[in-house]
């Protein structure tokens, strides 16, 4: 009790002289610090570097961060790619659903979506992916082979289960990020600020059903095979160290399009439309067919439906 | 085709039946012959159409529609005995239904260019949904809705259905299998600039 007087009394001169070499070393660390961030990052202009979370920036804001990027890109590619902004359309909640009757596991949809949404063909990234499982033991991760190849399918004995972004209404991915790159929006689609996610991949190991996906090289997108329309929170190509995954094919379904996995079906297995919409076909499906949730326990709602149409 | 034409010709011989084949030539040269055609039919809004639908025209084979270029009750008599087939159409085998089906079950026999219903009711052949949906209701049913079936273009708005007989073909309906695209990479083999190698 005696010297605690004392001890007080010797803290602020010392604090003083730790103070002042405090700031001198921290003003030279900082400035050590985004010389050095920017030279790590020479790709990055300084534009892209100060820009602020795509929900935080202004109207005008947002207009100079699109002709960047649409400069960026087609100085990488050698043509003009869109980068477009469509909100989303009220009184909309898109849903999905997937006749588990249908699926012949031919894989037409996993490279629809990869011609569509421009992903990386080296290192490969794939959003869909199909699970074959034994007809006797019914739905079981466990025992899925993601690898089949046989000559033809479907095989004697095996269904199969196309795996993607559930667009969950509780999603598990968007609660984990860090930073807040990645949340829902009011249409239900989960979407990916890729020039505000700092790769962490925590999202990827909240996600129950892999759909999150990480560039972990840099993306190779040959330009003839770039598809041109894109959205910013969708199919625009993405850099090395951001992660990305599914959003229904945002730049065509908030122009009223169906999705490309849903076109490129060739058994009209993949059913898309506004859950809200009583008239749709995705509300039919729920109403009259036999729907089950994947990973229902985990209470991460789902927007992606699993059905039997027989 | 030709071959077919050529005999038929020549089996009826005579100049009035030369210009009917010369009109049925040109029927044929305008009149749906193939998937590839833009659609054409127009929307049936009858009872068994989904609404405000465009089908696309029947798949037929190449020239094979109209039937009467043939059938026409005098180049080829009508013949109503259940038989195999030898001189023309040996190339279908009926692989749907029960084995006492056969051709006139649902080809009408007066009038070749359409279809007949169990009731008796002829259709045209882009109305072919109704034939099927006599035995297949709930499918059909489900068509009707855009459940069953492949359906293109807008979520809310305009839609692209296809024909029963776009996917299946009707004298053997069951899915032919097919060769599945590459698997995925596995992550092991997964190349990259960094970081994919363990």
């Amino acid at each position: 009790m005696s010297d605690f007087p004392e001890t007080r009394a010797a803290e602020p001169e010392e604090a003083g002289t730790g103070s002042s070499s405090r700031r001198r070393f921290l003003a030279t660390a900082g400035v050590a610090a985004v010389a050095a961030a920017l030279a790590g990052c020479k790709n990055l202009s300084l534009e892209e570097f100060v820009q602020r979370n795509f929900r935080e920036v202004s109207k005008d804001e947002l207009k100079t961060i699109i002709a960047r990027l649409e400069k960026e890109y087609a100085a990488k590619f050698g043509k003009k790619v869109t980068v477009g902004l469509e909100p989303p359309l009220p009184g909309v909640l898109f849903g999905y659903a997937l006749d588990l009757s249908r699926c012949i596991g031919c894989r037409r949809c996993v490279y629809g979506c990869v011609k569509e949404n421009n992903q990386s063909r080296d290192p490969q990234i794939q959003w869909i992916r199909v699970l074959q499982m034994d007809k006797e033991a019914g739905v079981d991760i466990q025992h899925a082979d993601p690898y089949y190849n046989p000559e033809l399918v479907p095989q004697e004995g095996h269904f199969y289960m196309p795996v993607q972004c559930h667009q969950c209404k509780n999603p598990p991915c968007v609660k984990v990020c860090p930073v807040g790159a990645t949340w829902q929006e009011p249409d239900g689609i989960t979407v990916v600020d890729y020039n505000w996610c700092i790769g962490c991949r925590y999202c990827m190991a909240a996600c129950p059903y892999g759909a999150r996906h990480f560039n972990w090289g840099a993306p190779h997108l040959p330009p003839e095979e770039i598809n041109p329309a894109t959205h910013y929170l969708g199919n625009r190509p993405r850099s090395k160290g951001v992660v990305e995954k599914c959003t229904f094919c945002i730049q065509r379904v908030r122009n009223g399009r169906y999705p490309a996995c849903v076109e490129v079906c060739p058994t009209g297995t993949r059913k898309f439309g506004n859950l809200l919409d009583p008239q749709s076909e995705i509300r039919y499906i729920l109403e009259n067919k036999r729907v089950f949730l994947f990973k229902e326990d985990l209470n991460t709602q789902p927007k992606f439906f699993y059905f039997y149409g027989v | 085709m030709a071959d077919r034409k050529r005999t038929a010709a020549s089996a009826a011989g005579g100049f009035a039946v030369l210009g009917a084949a010369c009109l049925l030539a040109t029927g044929l040269a305008f009149g749906p012959s193939g998937a590839q055609e833009p659609p054409k039919a127009p929307a049936p809004q009858d009872e068994g159409a989904p609404q405000d639908i465009q089908v696309p025209a029947p798949p037929f084979t190449e020239g094979i529609f109209p039937c009467t270029q043939c059938h026409d009750g005098k180049t080829v008599k009508l013949n109503t005995t259940r038989r195999k087939l030898v001189d023309m159409h040996d190339d279908i085998v009926l692989q749907h239904g029960p084995a006492s089906r056969w051709c006139l079950d649902c080809h009408d026999p007066q009038d070749r260019d359409k279809l007949r219903l169990a009731s008796g009711e002829r259709i045209e052949f882009s109305r072919s949904y109704l034939l099927c949906g006599q035995c297949h209701g709930d499918k059909f049913r489900d068509w009707r809705v855009g459940v069953h079936g492949k359906r293109t273009g807008e979520w809310n708005g305009k839609k692209q259905y296809l024909l029963c007989v776009h996917c299946h073909y009707p004298h053997a309906p069951h899915f032919k299998p097919i060769k599945p695209l590459p698997p995925p990479v596995r992550p092991e083999t997964l190349r990259g600039e960094k970081g994919a190698q363990p």
